[in-house]
This record gives C-alpha cells, structure tokens and sequence, in this order.
C-alpha cells in the first residue's frame, strides 16, 4: 500500500513526460492528486504505532510519517486542481516538464515522509529538491534563471552537508562499539551508546543541512528568491510541502538525539534558530515591497514558531503538529491567491498593485483572510496553534522566549499588514501591462476550501485529527 | 604514514589534484581533473574493503557515474556555451592556493585530535576527506562562473564521499546507487540550468545574478 | 682526496656534456639531427680564444658577474655529493650556505646585466631575481623534510646513505620533494616552461637578456658556468633518484654519470612538449610548487 503512494506519482510523472498533447497532460494532475489522497487516507487509518513496513523495515508509517503524508496529500490534491486552470492559460508555454516534475516531487515527498533508514531520506529530500527546480523556473525569465540556480547550489550544498551528519551519526555507533546501521529503528535502539562528541558533530551537520532545506535563518537566503520568483502554485507545494517533508527529517534527528539522552542540547539548539528565523523574518517584513518575498519571509517565521515549539516540549510540541498542518493549508491559500492577483496585474510590486480587491474581488478577499490566518487571528486555526505553543512556553517558565515570540508576532503582523492592505484595497491605477486576466472557479475554487478547511479547524478539532497531532507529539515526549 | 600502501598513495593523489584544482583557470582541464578524482574515489572501496561484490558494484558504479558520466555532462555544457576559462576568482589564485593548503594542514592537524577509533588512526582518510570538503567550499564561494561553482559542489561530494569509505558496512548498496544518480541527475539539472543561464545573460558570470536582493 | 678529485674532475669534464644532450634531444624530437654532442666544447674553445669587447658604461661588476658566475659552481659542487662519491666539503648547515652561494652569483649577474645601463638587461634581471625568490623557499621546504629525514643539516648526510631507508619510510613525501626540486632545476637554470634558452625575441628573453652584453672569455665563462650551475642542481635530483651504493668507485661513477646524461634527456623531453608559461603563470606556478613542498613536509610531520 505504501508502495503505491510512492510509486503512482511517480509512473504518473513518468507518463506525463512521455504524453504528446499540453492539453490534456494537466488533466494527470487531479487524477494522481486525487488517488495520492485516498491511498493516504486509508495508510493513516491503521492506528499502531509503527505500520505497514516494507523491505525490511526501510518504509513504514509512523505517526509523523501520517501527519506530514496528509498535509502534503491534501494540498497536492488541491493544488492539481488549481494547476488545470493555470495551465490552460499559460497552454503558450507548454507543461511537459512542469507536470512531470511537479509529480515526480510528489513521489519523492511520499518517500522522504515514510523513510525508515536515513540514507533513503536523504536520497529522497535530495530528489525534491533535483525535483523541484525546474518547477521555480517555469516562467524562464532572467530572474527565476537566478532564482533557480540559487536554490539548486544552496539546497544541494545543504543537503550535501546533512549527508556529512548522517555519516558522522554512523560513526558515532562504530565509535560507541555498537553495531553500526542507518535503519532508524535501530539508531533508536543504540543511541544511548553512541559516542557523544561524534553525535553532536552529526547532529550540527543535520541541522545545518536540512535546515537550509526547510529555510532557518540564516539559511533561508534562497527563500525569498524562490519563493518569489516561482509560479504561485509551485510557491505554494514549496512552502507547504517541502518545508513540512523537511521539518520531518529534523523531527527524525531530534528523535535520534532524544533516544541518545542528548534532546536538551538539541532543543537549545532549536531554540535559538527558531528565535533567530523570527527575528529575521520579522526584520525584512518591514517595508517589502514585493508580495511573494514576503510570503516567502512569513514561511521563514512560521518555521521558527515551529522549532520554538518543538523546542519547549510538553503541550507546546502539541501546538508545533498542529501549527505544521495549519501553516501548509494557509500558505496554500496565500499563494494561489497571491497568484492570482501577480496575474491579474503582471506585477508583484507594491507600487504597482493596488486595489486587488475591485479587480480580482474573489482572490483579493482570500489573500486578505489568509494574511489574517497566517498571523494567528482568531477564528482561524493558526491561532490555536499558536496559542497552544505560546501556553506551552509560559506554562514552562520561558517568559523571556516568550516575550519575543509576541514581540516579533506582533511586528510581523504590522508589517505584512501594511503591503497585504496596500495590495487589496486602494483604487487600482491605469497601468500599461495590465492584463486581462479573470479568475475562474478553478483558480479560486482550491484556496476557497483550503480556508474553509483552515477555519473548521480553528472552531472545530475533529476527534481522529486531534489523536494523529496528540500521537506525533508524543514520538518527542521527553523519556525519563 | 609510512606505507606504500595504495590506498594512501591514491588519496594523496586526490589532495594533488584538489590544489590543481585550486589553481586552474582552464575549465576543460578542471573538469576533466574533477573526473579523474572520481575515477580515483570509486577505486577506493575495493582497497579498503577488499574485493567482494558489494564493493565491485559500487566501485564500478562509482566510476561510471563521478568518472563517465557526471564530467560527459558537464563538458558538454561547457561545449555549448563556448566557454573555455574562469575568470579571475574573487580572492586571487594565489590567495586561493594559500588558503586550501593551510585548510589542508588544518586537515591533517584537526583529524589527529578527533577521537577516531583504532583502525582509523593513522589513516589518510579522514585528512584527506577534509582537506577536499574544505576545497570543495573555497570552489563553491570564491569562483565566478556557474560551471566552477558546479565543480565545487563535486568535490564536496567527493570529500563526503570519502567519509562514506569508512562506513562501507552502514550505506548498503542501494543507498549509495541511490546517492550517486541524486547526483547525475543534480548535475544534469544544473547543466540545463547553466545553459539557460547563459542563452539569458550571454555569460555565465555568476556575479550577474544580483538582481534579486532584499 | 680522491673524492675532490673526482668532483673536480666530472664538473669541469662532464658539465658541457648537459646542455649538448639537451639540444641532441630536442633536435631528435623535432626530426633534425641538431648540433653534435660535443658542441659545448667547441663553443667554450672557441670564445676563449676571442677578444673581448666592453661597454665605456661599464665598471668592475660587469666584469666580475661572469667570474663569480664560474667560481660559485665549483664552490657548491665541492659541497654536494655526486652519487655515491662523497662531498669533499661538508659542515653543520652547509644547506644554508649552499643556497646563498647561488643567491650571490644570481646578485652578481643581475647587477652585472644593471650596469650596462640597457632597460632591456634590466628587464630581464627583474624577471629572473623573481623567479629565483620565488623558487627559494620550495628549495628550502625540500631540504628541510629531507633534513627531518636524515637527521642532519648537511648536504653530506642528507643525501648519503640515510636516503635508502627515508625512501622506505616516507616514500610519498620524497616523491614530492622529487617533483619539487626538479620544478627548481628548471627554474634556476632557464629552461622551458620558466625561461626559453633558443629564444632571442625581445618580449620574451629572460636569461638570455641578463647576459647579451659578455662577449669572448666572459661569455665563455658564463656559458661554462651556467652549465656548472645545471650539473650541480641535477645532481641533487639524480641522488634522490638513485639513493644506493654499490662499494666500487668505478661503478659508481658510472652510474653517476649515466644517471646526469638520463636527467640531461628527461629535461630535453620536458622542453620539446611544453610551451613556455604565460609570464603571469610562472608566479602562480612557483608559489603551486612552493605549497606542494610545504605539504611534503607536513605529510612527514604527521
């Protein structure tokens, strides 16, 4: 079963290279989409702890692997829905490496999130981002030719850094006499008896490299410029997906350290990134004139919120599983409407785009709900998450950790407030490369469910949902 | 260090070829030296872990991939944008040269000190596998054209790879298969990438790319 | 006593023999048949037996440059060991000693070729005062391993009996220093890729610029010399290569001698495949080889 999430996405990928007609190559895209969602649907049903192993116990499911299986199913599905509308306007410029790609990364996100043996993660994460970056370079214009080399030597760089920790991780057992293996399950088994400066060596090169792939500062130089300059619905599986798949291998990592009686130093580590990435975003919020830069620097943010709640533990590490979910579904909706509107008005500038709202009347109320999700307004579900984490650092004692956090929230929200109400409302202005775009239900109809998916979370936890984040937080509960 | 013992001479040969590479402005010979270096590192695994068929097959696949295929690709790329040198780097060769050898003495001073176990000690590896990590970054951050840059990212893989050496018995097979065609396939990627960088700019400068800031 | 002889004997006979080899080698892989083997000799018979012709611009250093460059070969020689044969003259720290001898000719020619007054000598004195600063501190990295090696500082010992087993024991390290004082040899004595000896184009001279002026005996001393110089730098690489002794003189001798012609065609094969460097290269390439015998001798410290 778990085979086939892997491998569907990837014949599908295969079958869209080979399939002559642009018209109907889109058409792959909800159908895989659509099957990826039921096939995960069934694989999270199965309740153990660790389920449906393969080969050896190399791929299994366990509680991450569900959570970050839906997150990812769920918004491929939706963005396979949207990518209909949007390749059927931009037909003049073909989609068979488009759709292959976006595809083939599906296929290697299942892989990365239901990895068991750590050299298959790698080889998976190192395939997302192989996978990924002709997606950023669809619009073959001189800045996303920057933008895509920029991601591809950073990322591979990191990544190839984290293949560095994963070695010194094995020769942390060979030094500590253990029998030395990258199967996780007996890394977890072992750790106690690793030698402790190698696994710490390791563990600073697990950081640094998976780090960059998820965008910590200061490793997230390369967001921005991605984020930016690549097609709204690749912006949106990018920060949705990816961040999340690489959230996992930390998560892994932290798993490692905790088994080896190391989790304190690991989540001081986390904590100060966390710390670090929301003093950054915050910092370059201010005044961004572009808009999906700044989507890019509130992805930069929401990573930090998720490394301080994991860092803090307890009830707060509840709030992390659930803010993971909440922060892909919102920047779903946040870059398929942003878009929509680059779109409409040919320009991400602030300057250029103002009064969203009288033109793409639909999209522009989306974005402006989904800025408001996305800095933790109530009703929406990122509040609780939010607020879950921050009850968990006060509860802890962390008051100055947790006066940062707010400090830093609060600066965010002021300074995406100011571009995202420029770009909604205001008296749009005569502009030369206006186009005449119209958003069409396709195009509006996926960020439309996802916030309404995001609001029924916010007012409603569902009991099976709440057991999938309660059972991932507990994978971290520090062990006596 | 006082064996002919062939594993230690081919790694020596190895940091010969990362001061080469320090050094050169030609970019055909570069690439060509970034094979033979890979060539070198696949031969490795069946003098440290002896001739069986795990190590026959990642040798060879090793060797065809970092010595074949990867520098076909890239040769390639280079063919078709008609680029023959590097400009000067950002800090000069000669700074250049200077600061991989005293990274290479760093090297060999650091890995002394590590708590290595018994059959390690001694050994050129984990020198050496430093000593090109350490190349690998100095190529990545101080050259100025794409193809150099891509060339960096190669020797660093090529240090990790030395690392993986050690650890022959925790990467099984179709791991490291694995590893190596992330690898093609990123090189093949990277050059689609530079030939489009350059049909853009007309160069493959990479100090062009500056656009994008704040 | 028999040891100076024999120094004295195969440096004043056999130097002109090196750059004859030279010459042969080159012409063989160009498809001539060259100058005869011999040619040396006759060349110095023949400006020995010339007058001389001297710049009004001149004073005594002009002079004296071709003097020093005759005696300080003969001085250096007495202090390395030619194969198996012992040196006749050997102290604690002669390397030292060794290395400056040659730095004062070098100081000599250079300021001889300034006193001409021509920018064009000046030039090419800049040049090879560079190159030869430049190449310096390889020669010293080298003899420092294979001081560390033998435990002594005297070119005597370092290249006697204790070469055989450093060979054993730091193989890696010596082929290094190997490669590092024949790039020296090259250097120092002008050949392709550092400096081309045929060459009389202007842009392009360097030696060859240095010493346009000396005419007759001087020029003979000069040529003399400069062979001296080659014979003495090569017999350092031949006894790195050839670290054994057989116990008969003769024999060894012959070996000697064998092995000085055979460095002779290898520097000939070296000039007939490569162009002479870019004149910005060379720098590049000196500091290259300098940082190679630095990692030499870290390999040995380890």
């Amino acid at each position: 079963m778990i085979a086939a999430l892997i491998l569907l996405p990837l014949c599908g990928g295969l079958a869209a290279f080979f399939l002559p007609s642009d018209r109907f190559r889109p058409l792959l895209l909800p159908v895989c989409g659509l099957a990826h969602l039921v096939l995960t649907f069934f694989v999270i049903q199965d309740g153990q702890a660790v389920s449906l192993p393969m080969a050896g116990n190399w791929i299994a499911v366990d509680p991450f692997s569900r959570l970050i299986l839906l997150i990812v199913s769920l918004l491929f599905c939706g963005c396979s829905f949207y990518a209909l509308g949007y390749l059927r306007y931009r037909i003049v410029w073909g989609n068979r490496i488009f759709v292959s790609c976006l595809l083939l990364f599906l296929s290697a996100m299942s892989l990365a999130a239901v990895a068991r043996h750590l050299g298959l993660l790698w080889v998976a994460v190192e395939a997302t981002t192989v996978a990924s970056a002709p997606l950023i370079y669809y619009n073959r214009n001189r800045l996303s030719i920057e933008a895509t080399w920029k991601y591809l030597i950073l990322c591979s760089v990191g990544i190839a850094l984290a293949m560095l920790g994963i070695l010194f991780v094995a020769y942390a057992a060979l030094a500590g006499g253990v029998q030395v293996s990258l199967q996780f399950d007996d890394i977890l088994q072992g750790a106690a008896h690793y030698s402790r400066p190698w696994l710490r060596a390791g563990f600073v090169f697990l950081l640094v490299g998976f780090g960059t792939k998820a965008g910590f500062a200061p490793l997230h130089t390369w967001k921005p410029d991605a984020y930016g300059e690549a097609p709204g619905l690749v912006g949106a599986l990018l920060a949705g997906g990816l961040t999340s798949v690489a959230f996992l291998a930390l998560l892994r990592t932290l798993q490692i350290m905790d088994a080896a009686g190391d989790g304190g130093v690991a989540r001081e580590a986390f904590l100060a990134m966390g710390l670090i990435s929301l003093g950054f975003a915050a910092v370059f919020v201010i005044r961004q004139p572009d808009f999906k830069r700044l989507l890019a620097y509130s992805s930069v943010e929401h990573m930090g919120i998720l490394a301080i709640g994991v860092a803090i533990g307890g009830i707060a590490t509840f709030g992390a599983m659930l803010h993971l979910m909440n922060n892909a579904l919102t920047k779903g909706v946040l870059f398929l409407s942003a878009g929509n509107i680059h779109r409409r008005f040919a320009s991400k500038r602030v300057g250029e785009v103002q009064g969203a709202i009288t033109l793409v009347p639909v999209s522009a109320t989306l974005f402006l709900l989904g800025f408001l999700a996305i800095t933790g307004s109530p009703p929406f579900a990122p509040f609780i998450s939010e607020f879950t984490i921050l009850r968990g650092i006060f509860m802890g004692g962390h008051y100055l950790t947790g006066g940062l956090f707010l400090f830093f929230l609060a600066v965010i929200f002021i300074g995406m407030g100011s571009t995202v109400l420029s770009v909604v409302f205001g008296t749009p202005l005569e502009r030369k490369g206006d186009t005449n775009y119209r958003e069409t239900m396709v195009t509006t109809g996926t960020p439309l469910v996802l916030l309404l998916i995001i609001l029924l979370l916010g007012l409603y936890l569902p009991e099976p949902a709440r057991k999938l984040f309660a059972d991932a937080a507990a994978l971290l509960e520090v062990k006596p | 260090m006082d064996n002919y013992n062939p594993a230690n001479l081919l790694l020596l040969l190895v940091i010969l070829f990362n001061f080469f590479l320090l050094g050169s402005s030609r970019l055909g010979a570069c690439i060509r030296s970034v094979a033979i270096q890979g060539g070198i590192l696949s031969l490795l695994p069946l003098f440290l872990h002896g001739i069986s068929g795990h190590s026959l097959i990642l040798a060879g696949g090793a060797f065809l991939l970092k010595g074949l295929a990867i520098p076909f690709l890239l040769l390639r790329a280079i063919r078709q944008v008609h680029i023959k040198r590097e400009m000067e780097p950002l800090i000069g060769y000669v700074p250049t040269l200077l600061l991989g050898t005293l990274a290479t003495a760093g090297a060999f001073i650091f890995s002394d000190r590590l708590p290595l176990i018994e059959a390690h000690r001694g050994s050129l590896f984990i020198p050496v596998g430093l000593a090109t990590l350490a190349t690998g970054f100095l190529m990545l951050i101080t050259r100025r054209k794409a193809i150099t840059q891509a060339l960096g990212y190669l020797i660093f893989e090529n240090g990790v790879f030395i690392f993986g050496m050690l650890l022959a018995e925790a990467m099984p097979l179709m791991v490291e298969t694995g590893v190596l065609l992330d690898l093609l396939v990123a090189v093949f990627v990277m050059g689609i990438v530079m030939h489009q960088i350059n049909r853009e700019f007309s160069s493959m400068n990479i100090g062009q790319l500056s656009s994008l800031r704040e | 006593m028999l040891e100076l002889f024999l120094h004295l004997l195969l440096l004043f006979g056999l130097s002109p023999l090196l750059p004859g080899v030279i010459g042969k080698t080159k012409a063989l892989f160009a498809g001539r048949t060259g100058p005869p083997l011999l040619q040396s000799y006759y060349d110095l018979w023949k400006l020995f037996s010339k007058g001389l012709v001297i710049s009004r611009t001149t004073t005594w250093i002009f002079r004296a440059g071709p003097v020093l460059g005759l005696a300080v070969p003969v001085l250096a020689a007495l202090l390395v060991p030619f194969g198996s044969i012992g040196a006749p003259l050997a102290f604690t720290g002669d390397l030292i000693f060794f290395v400056y001898l040659f730095g004062l000719s070098r100081f000599f020619t250079a300021s001889a070729a300034l006193d001409t007054g021509s920018s064009f000598e000046g030039m090419g004195a800049a040049r090879e005062v560079t190159f030869s600063c430049l190449a310096e501190p390889t020669v010293f990295f080298c003899f420092i391993v294979l001081a560390r090696l033998s435990g002594s500082l005297s070119l005597d010992t370092m290249f006697g009996p204790a070469l055989n087993a450093a060979w054993q024991s730091a193989g890696p390290s010596l082929i290094l220093v190997l490669a590092c004082l024949f790039v020296v040899v090259l250097v120092e004595n002008c050949r392709i890729p550092f400096d081309d000896p045929n060459t009389h184009l202007e842009l392009t001279m360097i030696h060859e610029v240095m010493v346009l002026d000396h005419s007759g005996p001087d020029f003979g001393m000069i040529l003399y010399g400069a062979a001296m110089k080659l014979f003495v730098l090569g017999a350092l690489v031949v006894r790195l290569v050839f670290p054994g002794a057989t116990g008969n003189v003769l024999f060894d001798t012959l070996l000697f001698c064998g092995g000085m012609l055979l460095l002779a065609v290898v520097i000939g094969v070296v000039e007939s495949t490569m162009a002479r460097l870019r004149l910005l290269r060379v720098p590049q390439l000196l500091v290259g080889t300098m940082l190679l015998s630095f990692f030499s001798l870290i390999l040995l410290l380890r």
